[in-house]
């Protein structure tokens, strides 16, 4: 079998302590909490850290506190577990409940956090190889090589961003409280990200994420997530799509929020939305401009699962029927342009 | 001996080794270990084709914890499943055929210590034009770009061509003449257990290996021809086998490399593969391109029937020989057909080696078979069932490549199927995006002849008896998950009347088990059974000449039942089965018996004739309800019936096992699972879990239905229960989706992006290259003389 490399694991009994070793460790260190992406990482050598730093024991990464002044605080140590199964996160956020409650499987969901989701490495199936496999294809840029496989001529690495949990989170407005040296600073989530495969986030590395604050605004507001894979469990996404949405009394949209996952190195924020639907009421010509715009800021590439010409075009289907279910208006089921041989014949 | 009612066969037990496989006790060949154990790895090629210039071993050799490091100087005896296509080696000597082909194995203290050593072996290669297609394999003729040596043609390993009855004149009578195209793609076997062997070499010279195999005994002749060590110094002990599905069917390289480095360092080594290794290792399902052309009657009588198959083989033969042909054998046992005309072909290319993978060579052709039969159904508008119905095959029947049927139960099956499935209700009725689609095959119990040419049993099974009563199997055959140790216990136990826990089974150990050729082509159940029936009876012979002694009864008015030796008429007038036991020991002596088994003799006597020879024919009926999502051409499979002729189920309960798992195997090939490569000759994702297999989620409500024809050739009238479920299931998934969206996909996997495709009117047909076959082989049945003959 393949067999994990030898390392030293540490157990700090702080946030803060854990902070000062990486630290003081440098990039030879990595943090793990639950070790469900990380060690199968480090089995292929694509990670390979000398020392994991554990932030899995950790008090104050734990609670999930739902009515905070602030928001919703939720610990970054969490299991995906508990927080599909809060009652709380289910009554408010059942996007975020159904998020991660969607990551791989169940046995994986109670050992992985919420942390380790929202920052869990991008993925491209030229480099979630053995080592064996990347150097018989010869290494990319994100690990061992200089140049990217999926797109030679690209500068940047094209790996794709593949949280659940991330998008939900941007939709939603929640900020991430980041633990560095100088002690807690809050960063919306969608600022943390970046469209770069190799460095898709834009935290400092002496900062570590304590919890997420889901924010009052955001308590009012409907919200989903939409998510396309091969199969009902295991599967990262290959396209996910996460939308919140306010409604006044009078059903005046107040607040629109559409964000991709799975289809660039970061999540994908589809600015039309708001711009289309704020301050209206939305019609079903409003989800399908919408729909369209989405589709052409999602840029899939042929580097997972599923064809990618397939998932920018079900990114157009997926955002019309993730506003649908926001909306509930009922949408017409996309006409099929080639006649149906059964219906030659009548029944 | 009077008929009496089963007391075991036909009862839904529990597996003999249920208890231990659910309990974690089951100690598979990874499970074991052995004092001064050393861990073997072998170091991959990691081009798909090249010649190997040099190898240096010197610094891995010299690297703490190694003890011994091979390349293929040491093995150079080649070796290979078929005794006709010898073509692999343990260890790569002068070239490599595809990406994963070994060329250097280490024993070492551990697993890390032989990974890291491998990083110090430096192999200087010269890399060759790889051949990944089978049209770049047929169009490479030149001497210089071929991948074996040995065979004829450069890149064809074997063309084959026959012609039953009059093919010009067959179609000439046809009204209408349809022509299809397919192509199903290559997929593994994904068994949960990675291939495994452990091998110990004593100081008498004898070698030891347990071995994750289905083939035990075709694995104790490739070690002796290999390793240059009579079979008498060879004992091959198949550990319990974590799941085969066929891909455990080969003597395998780490097996050699295993034996051979214990035999230098004197320690026992073992080599487990990496999930990655068993997608490099592979024999799973040919990727076939299938071009077919039918002839028939306005009212759905075929006339003519011409098929073709393409066969991208891989770098090596494995069973290779035998898939060609059966890609063309059981077309012809479904139903009627008057003139079947065939041409296959196996191409090498430089891909990891494809053999056989649950249905052998005959999934894609029913594939194919299947689904053009729909189209013709639905383009003369027929009813697909009502078009098979009005033809099937007829029992004690001769086909005309010259296969004989006994039993047939596939009218029961399709009549069965159809109305549990509601078929006339549903077929062209339900709402736009949901489907019913309907499909029927044959399989073989058993190949009617063995994979080397002798003419000894095909099984063999002994019983020993023991003064307390107890009584011990010994059988070659080999438990791969489908039960065969059961099968085993509930003969002899139906035949002693004893429980069938208290009965013990050795088997798939060549120091004290009979020869069993293995567990694949659904033989075992048959074969086995047989032999163990015969074996019994021997010994019930004596059992009862001393009972009726005892009793004072006439022999043939005896039973044995409930543990006991009774008279039939006067049933309290008995002995138990141990004290009967002890009788006739006194009276004979130590008591033992042996049975064996071979396959009847076949009509047909043409080279070639071997293949789709069988004891007896399966049968099933397939139909699959499924939604299609027409907007995202998700399909969803709502639920499938099957149904079986299975001739007697031993055991229901195992046999719906079987039919289930098949049932979720046939969905995997029909809708995701694909063997892939890059243009660099890379499997484009040798994971679990990139790799798409169904989940439990994926997996439809699945409902058996078993129909028992009791076939006079099989054990208790049973067939086979293993492979043939899968077989209709793939094309009614197709044809199911032609009724839900009314587009057809020709080509498997049947993937949401090629359906949307379709929908749009953008998926291209399935192309087909053209090869200038050989010269058939014609025949015509009555042709052939009453015996049986070398493939």
């Amino acid at each position: 079998m393949l067999r994990l490399p030898d390392f030293t694991y540490i157990r700090p009994k702080s946030l803060k302590e854990a902070g000062r070793l990486l630290a003081e460790l440098g990039p030879e260190a990595m943090a793990v909490a639950g070790g469900t992406d990380l060690y199968p990482k480090m089995k292929r050598g694509q990670f390979t850290p000398r020392y994991l730093v554990s932030l899995r024991f950790l008090p104050e990464l734990r609670g999930i506190r739902p009515g905070s002044k602030e928001g919703m605080w939720i610990g970054a140590g969490e299991t995906l577990t508990v927080v599909a199964k809060n009652p709380a996160v289910n009554k408010r956020f059942p996007a975020l409940a159904h998020a991660a409650g969607s990551v791989s499987t169940p046995a994986l969901r109670n050992m992985g956090t919420i942390g380790g989701n929202v920052f869990v490495d991008t993925r491209c199936n030229y480099y979630d190889q053995t080592f064996f496999w990347r150097q018989a294809a010869g290494f990319c840029m994100k690990k061992d090589g200089d140049i990217c496989l999926v797109a030679p001529k690209s500068k940047s690495c094209l790996a794709v961003f593949s949280s659940d949990t991330a998008p939900v989170l941007c939709s939603l407005g929640a900020v991430a409280l980041l633990a560095g040296p100088d002690g807690l600073r809050k960063l919306p989530f969608e600022q943390i990200y970046r469209d770069d495969g190799m460095h898709f986030v834009t935290k400092r590395d002496d900062e570590l994420l304590r919890a997420i604050l889901i924010p009052r605004a955001a308590f009012g507001q409907r919200n989903v997530y939409l998510k396309l894979r091969r199969r009902g469990s295991f599967d990262f996404p290959v396209l996910g799509v996460a939308a919140a949405m306010a409604l006044d009394r009078e059903g005046i949209c107040r607040s629109a929020r559409v964000v991709l996952t799975a289809v660039a190195s970061a999540p994908v924020v589809v600015e039309e939305a708001s711009r289309l639907l704020e301050g209206k009421k939305v019609s079903r010509e409003m989800i399908e401009a919408v729909a369209e715009a989405a589709a052409k800021v999602s840029h899939p590439v042929d580097n997972v699962d599923l064809d990618y010409w397939y998932r920018k075009r079900m990114t157009r289907v997926y955002v019309k029927r993730a506003l649908a279910e926001l909306t509930g208006l009922k949408l017409e089921t996309e006409k099929v342009p080639q006649e149906p041989v059964k219906d030659e014949k009548g029944p | 001996m009077r008929e009496k009612k089963f007391s075991v066969i036909g009862k839904p037990l529990r597996k003999v080794d249920a208890l231990a496989k659910s309990t974690g006790d089951t100690r598979y060949a990874d499970d074991l270990e052995l004092s001064r154990m050393l861990y073997g790895k072998l170091l991959r090629s990691p081009l798909p084709h090249a010649r190997i210039r040099g190898i240096k071993t010197d610094r891995a050799a010299k690297l703490k914890g190694v003890y011994a490091v091979i390349t293929g100087a040491d093995l150079p005896e080649r070796f290979g499943i078929m005794p006709s296509t010898q073509d692999e080696e343990a260890l790569a000597g002068e070239k490599v055929r595809h990406v994963g082909d070994p060329v250097a194995a280490v024993a070492a203290s551990s697993e890390a210590v032989a990974e890291e050593s491998l990083k110090l072996i430096e192999v200087d290669y010269e890399p060759l034009k790889p051949i990944l297609s089978i049209e770049e394999a047929l169009a490479c003729t030149e001497e210089s770009e071929r991948i074996h040596a040995w065979n004829r043609r450069a890149n064809i390993q074997k063309a084959v061509s026959f012609e039953f009855g009059d093919v010009v004149q067959g179609f000439a009578q046809a009204d209408q003449i349809f022509e299809d195209t397919f192509f199903f793609q290559g997929n593994a076997h994904l068994p949960m257990e990675q291939h495994c062997a452990l091998a110990q070499y004593g100081p008498e010279d004898k070698l030891t290996i347990w071995s994750s195999t289905q083939t035990p005994h075709y694995l104790h002749r490739a070690l002796s021809k290999v390793l240059k060590l009579p079979m008498s110094r060879i004992r091959v002990i198949a550990a319990p086998v974590g799941g085969g599905f066929g891909g455990k069917s080969d003597p395998f390289s780490h097996e050699m490399c295993a034996s051979k480095l214990a035999m230098i360092t004197g320690r026992p080594v073992k080599f487990t593969l990496t999930r990655e290794e068993t997608f490099y290792v592979h024999r799973g399902r040919h990727p076939v391109k299938m071009w077919i052309r039918t002839g028939v009657k306005n009212d759905g009588t075929l006339q003519a029937m011409h098929f073709r198959s393409f066969l991208d083989g891989g770098g090596y033969s494995s069973y290779g020989l035998a898939t060609v042909y059966y890609t063309g054998a059981l077309q012809t046992v479904s139903y009627k057909l008057p003139v079947y005309k065939f041409e296959g072909v196996r191409v090498f290319t430089n891909k990891p080696p494809c053999g056989p993978k649950r249905g052998h060579g005959t999934p894609q052709p029913r594939f194919a078979l299947e689904v053009h039969l729909d189209k013709i159904a639905d383009k003369l508008g027929i009813d697909p069932v009502e078009l098979r119905l009005k033809q099937l095959v007829e029992p004690d029947s001769i086909t005309v490549n010259g296969l004989r049927v006994s039993t047939t139960g596939l009218r029961e099956c399709i009549e069965k199927a159809a109305a549990r499935a509601e078929w006339k209700k549903k077929f062209h009725q339900l709402p736009y995006g949901r489907g019913i689609g309907f499909a029927a095959s044959a399989y073989i119990s058993g190949a009617g002849l063995p994979i080397y040419w002798n003419g000894m049993p095909h099984s063999g099974v002994q019983i020993r008896l023991d003064r307390g009563g107890g009584i011990t199997v010994f059988c070659g055959s080999t438990d791969i998950g489908q039960g065969s140790d059961s099968i085993l216990a509930y003969v002899v136990a139906e035949e002693f009347g004893v429980d069938p826990a208290d009965i013990r089974v050795v088997t798939a150990d060549t120091d004290l088990t009979p020869v069993d050729l293995g567990s694949y082509s659904s033989r075992v159940t048959v074969m086995t059974g047989n032999a163990a029936i015969q074996a019994c009876r021997k010994l019930k012979e004596m059992l009862f000449q001393v009972a009726g002694e005892a009793l004072e009864v006439p022999v043939d008015d005896l039973e044995m039942a409930e543990g006991k030796v009774r008279s039939q008429s006067y049933p309290k007038r008995a002995i138990s089965f141990a004290e009967c036991v002890e009788k006739a020991e006194t009276k004979f002596g130590t008591l033992g018996a042996t049975g064996s088994y071979s396959p009847p003799k076949y009509p047909a006597n043409y080279k070639g004739s071997g293949v789709g020879l069988t004891p007896a024919y399966s049968y099933s009926a397939s139909i699959v309800e499924l939604s299609c999502d027409p907007e995202t051409a998700e399909i969803k499979v709502e639920k499938v019936w099957i149904a079986h002729d299975c001739g007697r189920a031993f055991n229901p309960l195992l046999v719906e096992g079987q039919s289930e798992g098949s049932v979720y195997m046939a969905l995997g090939e029909a809708l995701m699972e694909e063997q892939v490569f890059r243009k660099n000759g890379l499997h484009k994702f040798p994971s679990i879990l990139d790799y798409k297999s169904p989940t439990t989620l994926e997996t439809p409500e699945i409902e058996t239905i078993l129909i028992e024809t009791n076939d006079p050739e099989g054990p208790y009238g049973a067939k086979e229960a293993g492979q043939g479920f899968l077989l209709p299931v793939i094309p009614a998934v197709a044809n199911a989706l032609f009724d839900a969206i009314g587009v057809r996909i020709d080509e498997l996997p049947i993937t949401p992006d090629k359906v949307l495709r379709a929908l749009e009117g953008r998926l291209k047909p399935v192309s087909v290259p053209s090869f200038d076959f050989p010269p058939p082989i014609k025949w015509r049945p009555g042709e052939g003389v009453e015996v049986p003959q070398k493939s």
